[in-house]
């Protein structure tokens, strides 16, 4: 069936920098024109009513294929992490990938290693053409440093970038908790903040040494941000990223033994959680994502230790960001690079930005809209989110992947 | 914090305001008047315990408590079982080992059980930090913790303060040497907060790998050398070491532990001369206390704190009691 043009009229276009009044044509579900000075006859017109027109979120690095959370969410493409159902062979990959249509794209990220156990390569060239995206080291690092470095290289070659989880598990062994007044007065186990540090310096050394791309998917740690940013000085082809849970809480959040706030790398101090948010002011942080990981009570209702760590993140990813925004932290068009544009581009996707040419995944968001997050009535499959009870502004309204309306 | 703060209990109007917990999870959650309170209230306990033949009061006739042990214990088990049987209740002890636990039964499922079978009171005690919080928010009835993971057990810190305040008099003030394995102790964490709310001076002497971490928000310094840390203590309080936290992990060997660590009399003259030692027990004679040390009746206060420990607790299980038992005043 023919896609009918669609045109937006009265909406806010979200670039760079601040939103501006404008209107955009997408025709065979691409972006036609910014603006346009003529629409073809029987275009279908939105009047946005002075919403944000934006680009789809990109949410780099799930672990849950749950399309009712990312709609909610506004999310129109999600990476999918090699965990949960694992991606470490070409049909799986393929059928991964099809797991979103036709209402949701899925980019698979492939496993680095066998069975994710980080001794011997996956099939990442055969993965690749089954339509992965990426490779990622899954839920933990790649402990053997030889192992990691023909990772690297290997994927560089195929021109994937490595996204990877930066903890050292010599510290992190059995830990549920960051080193602190919280976990010494709940007697939870716990490891030092250094073992993010130590885990990236390491990585970053093998970057320099082979010259491959990597994106580091959450870093949470001051002395983790100060290696990246010097990466990026000495202009290695460096990534990071982060979650609203570590820009937004610290380890308080785990008193009273709450499992939700129980995550991957765990929950940090004040004065880490301040060097995120200077990070994600200063541009060294890169994509925002929402680590979407929903976990019932079976995974949760549990002591802490013996909890699942993860958070469904999915449904709060946008109204935490404009959050940021509301507090000055970051400008809307700089919350879409890190949504969207950045995100893209790291997968290598043609979508991610209000630009001629690019496909039409699209969502109106009104940036405003107060609504309370509410752990009971999530969209997604389970509501593990630590933002439990918190009230919050600003939610997407319309969505459209490829210029076909989803919502 | 002084004791000026602490209020005697007779200064509270009869009532549930004196105490306003439904359970007792931990010592995190009390004020110094109401650790105060309890102490109070369990010194009527000793005397009755040491009351000849009939040691025997009627108080919890017709309850019904469970204690839930879902970790091995015999001392505290029994601690609380005869505390229990003294107050007249019925009180049943259910092992995991003979529990559904061990068929994979979660610990809400349990936790439901028991509430159906409509216990008073629930002990419990658990491996994991926070279990009893995770079960005490989930049952209508009151939950006292015996003990879970690493976190909190309130009522050894209550036993230990009672014994100080009987040997010596009074808490406040008092320089106390807490010494072993910190990291791993939840009689360390408890009685670090009972004895620091009641004003004393509290240190921990551990090997560095045992000091857990940020201890100096827990108001309490540090020592690493056990003669320095035991200078002028008024009261050491030796910590049970598991021994496979000796196999190198964490400590090299038990020898080298005893040589560095060990509390031998050599040591304890570092400490005042009337200084008290105290043990929660089990201990490793040989390890972390010397024999002639242990059962120096002068020095070591080991019987006492077990025979406080039935005192305390029939306090705690009488107060925690009191508004399903309709006590006046206390709703």
């Amino acid at each position: 069936m023919e896609l009918r043009p669609l045109h937006i009229t009265g909406a806010q276009l979200v670039e760079s920098g601040a939103p501006r009044p404008g209107s955009l044509l997408v025709i065979g579900g691409r972006i036609a024109a910014l603006d346009p000075a003529e629409v073809p006859n029987g275009a279908e017109t939105i009047d946005a009513k002075g919403q944000w027109l934006a680009p789809g979120i990109i949410d780099l690095g799930v672990f849950a294929t749950d399309k009712p959370a990312f709609h909610f969410g506004g999310i129109t493409r999600a990476a999918l992490m090699p965990d949960s159902g694992l991606l470490d062979g070409a049909g799986l990959v393929e059928r991964a990938a099809k797991g979103g249509k036709p209402d949701l794209w899925v980019h698979p990220l492939a496993a680095a290693t066998k069975g994710l156990a980080g001794k011997e390569l996956a099939e990442i060239g055969l993965m690749k053409e089954a339509g992965a995206r990426a490779i990622a080291t899954g839920r933990a690092r790649i402990a053997d440093s030889g192992v990691m470095r023909r990772v690297l290289s290997y994927a560089a070659s195929l021109g994937l970038v490595t996204i990877i989880h930066a903890e050292d598990e010599g510290l992190t062994a059995g830990a549920v908790a960051t080193d602190g007044e919280m976990a010494t007065r709940l007697g939870l186990a716990s490891a030092p903040a250094i073992a993010e540090a130590m885990a990236i310096a390491r990585d970053l050394a093998l970057v320099e040494e082979t010259g491959a791309p990597v994106h580091f998917r959450q870093v949470t740690t001051a002395r983790g941000l100060e290696l990246i940013r010097a990466a990026k000085a000495k202009g290695l082809p460096v990534l990071c990223g982060i979650t609203p849970a570590h820009l937004l809480l610290s380890d308080t959040a785990i008193g009273d033994f709450r499992t939700f706030a129980r995550l991957s790398p765990p929950l940090r101090s004040e004065e880490d959680r301040r060097a995120c948010l200077a990070a994600i002011a200063d541009g060294t942080i890169d994509i925002l994502s929402s680590g979407h990981d929903p976990r019932g009570p079976e995974d949760k209702r549990l002591p802490f230790a013996e909890a699942q760590p993860g958070m469904a993140g999915a449904e709060t990813l946008l109204a935490l960001g404009l959050g940021l925004v509301r507090d000055e932290h970051i400008a809307p068009g700089r919350l879409f690079e890190l949504l969207a544009a950045t995100p893209a581009c790291l997968l290598g996707v043609d979508a991610g930005k209000l630009e001629v040419g690019k496909e039409a995944d699209l969502i109106l968001v009104d940036p405003d809209t107060p609504w309370q997050v509410d752990a009971k009535k999530m969209a997604a499959w389970a509501g593990n989110t630590p933002f439990d009870g918190m009230p919050v502004q600003g939610r997407a309204t319309a969505m459209w992947k490829g210029g076909q309306r989803i919502r | 914090m002084t004791n000026a703060t602490i209020r005697p209990a007779s200064d509270y109007p009869p009532g549930g305001d004196a105490f306003r917990h439904r359970h007792l999870t931990g010592i995190a959650q009390l004020t110094p008047w109401e650790i105060s309170y309890i102490l109070d209230a369990a010194e009527q306990w000793v005397d009755l315990n040491r009351s000849g033949a009939a040691k025997h009061d009627d108080a919890l006739a017709g309850l019904t408590i469970i204690n839930a042990f879902f970790e091995n214990s015999t001392r505290t088990l029994l601690s609380f079982e005869i505390a229990g049987k003294r107050l007249g209740a019925d009180v049943v002890n259910m092992h995991a080992a003979q529990s559904s636990v061990k068929k994979g039964e979660t610990l809400i499922d349990t936790a439901m059980t028991l509430n159906a079978m409509r216990a008073d009171a629930i002990v419990i005690r658990h491996s994991a930090s926070g279990a009893v919080q995770l079960i005490a928010d989930k049952v209508d009835c009151p939950v006292l913790n015996a003990g879970d993971g690493r976190h909190e057990h309130p009522t050894q810190a209550l036993l230990d303060a009672l014994t100080i305040r009987r040997r010596k008099g009074k808490v406040e003030g008092l320089t106390i040497a807490i010494c072993g394995d910190v990291l791993h102790s939840r009689v360390a964490r408890s009685n670090i907060l009972a004895l620091t709310l009641l004003g004393s001076e509290v240190r921990v002497v551990a090997p560095s790998t045992l000091i857990p971490p940020a201890m100096e928000r827990m108001h309490v310094a540090t020592f690493t050398n056990m003669d320095e840390g035991l200078k002028d203590a008024d009261v050491v309080m030796m910590l049970r070491l598991q021994s496979e936290r000796m196999d190198g992990a964490y400590l090299p060997s038990a020898r080298e532990y005893h040589a560095l660590y060990g509390l031998t009399p050599q040591r304890l003259e570092k400490a005042k001369p009337d200084a008290i030692v105290m043990h929660p027990g089990p201990m490793n004679r040989g390890v972390e206390i010397d024999s002639s040390i242990a059962d120096d009746p002068a020095r070591s206060t080991i019987t006492e704190q077990v025979e406080m420990g039935v005192a305390v607790r029939m306090a705690c299980l009488d107060i925690l009691t009191r508004r399903k038992r309709g006590v006046p005043g206390w709703n």
